[in-house]
């Protein structure tokens, strides 16, 4: 019952996939955990948690057909209740050009940063696209010592400040 | 004193709107001991709600004097009854509540408020306060009403948009 699997779902995004892949997977007696879902760039992108008895594959099979998906299966070592808590976030903003998350997460990965999380979107224009991301995780180093890491970017508008998860 | 024990989702209690304090006696105040204790028992709480462990009455205790970066604030408060008089300014933050285990969201909460209040004694208390006070005081605030920070969980990209309006943290580029 705890062996998840990591269900991978992609395609041309349109009303009614999260409805009916979820609704196949419980008429046949699977669970869902965390998951991740998103529309980027026109197509809907599922990331998905799932236990179930047996195999998901054939379970999905009519319904990714009929959306045309693409279905992706892992079995995983993860489970649930793992969370780790972000500490730190780092907003990139900038003039879009190629390089710019490559060179921001070489730092983050030199100096320990565990990213839990990164999002990213291209804004402005088709002639003056702007790149923004923002990225949490966990680094036991001072904030200080990221950010002077991170100072020597260049044109790179970076800015990292402490996330204080308030428990109320 | 006594640590008592903390309503958890899906209680339903929690969805409950508290009720006026207005026997300010030394049974409250007693009360008051316990609520404290119980913050101190579990995870580094800044604060807590009387209804979240049961007591349907508005009371509550902020105190953010102790984050890793030390926040502007007014140390250990005991509020009362206590009112948003006035607000401004938002900002996203990430919170998490000693009724919610094991999850934690980010949540819009206004940057500036004035509150009114009454001490555990009935005196009247006004506060202005800002940031992660701010946030802390409005988190608690809503416990009274029924409302839980999940309620007002928002997605991240959320803050693409605030960008331009608010900008914080980090420093300027040269």
């Amino acid at each position: 019952m705890n062996d998840w699997k990591m269900l991978t779902l992609v395609g041309a995004d349109q009303p009614g996939i999260v409805g009916q892949v979820t609704n196949a997977l419980y008429r046949a007696g699977w669970n869902l955990g965390e998951a991740s879902m998103i529309r980027l760039g026109g197509n809907f992108t599922i990331m998905m948690m799932v236990t179930g008895e047996g195999v998901v594959e054939p379970v999905l099979q009519p319904v990714v057909d009929a959306l045309g998906l693409h279905m992706h299966v892992d079995n995983i070592a993860g489970s649930l209740h793992q969370h780790v808590v972000p500490n730190i976030q780092v907003r990139v903003a900038g003039a879009d050009r190629a390089g710019i998350v490559a060179q921001v997460t070489a730092v983050l990965a030199e100096q320990g940063f565990n990213i839990l999380e990164l999002e990213s979107d291209v804004a402005g224009s088709s002639e003056r696209p702007v790149y923004i991301m923002h990225i949490q995780g966990y680094a036991d180093l001072p904030l200080e010592s990221l950010e002077a890491a991170l100072d020597n970017l260049g044109d790179i508008d970076v800015r990292v400040s402490p996330i204080e998860t308030l428990i109320g | 004193m006594a640590v008592l024990e903390i309503l958890k989702i899906p209680d339903d209690r929690l969805k409950q709107v508290s009720e006026p304090v207005e026997q300010f006696d030394d049974e409250l105040r007693a009360f008051i001991d316990d609520l404290e204790q119980t913050r101190r028992d579990g995870p580094a709480a800044v604060g807590i709600a009387a209804p979240q462990v049961g007591r349907f009455q508005r009371v509550v205790i902020v105190d953010v004097s102790n984050t890793r970066k030390p926040v502007p604030n007014h140390g250990y408060m005991i509020l009362v009854n206590p009112e948003i008089t006035h607000w401004d300014g938002f900002e996203m933050g990430r919170e998490g509540c000693l009724s919610v285990p094991d999850y934690t969201g980010n949540v819009i909460r206004a940057t500036q408020i004035k509150i009114r209040a009454q001490d555990p004694w009935g005196q009247p208390l006004e506060y202005e306060m800002e940031g992660y006070e701010a946030r802390a005081v409005q988190h608690e605030l809503d416990h009274l009403d029924g409302m839980l920070f999940i309620d007002r969980v928002v997605s991240r990209r959320t803050d693409l948009f605030q960008r331009k309006v608010y900008q914080k943290g980090g420093k300027p580029k040269k």
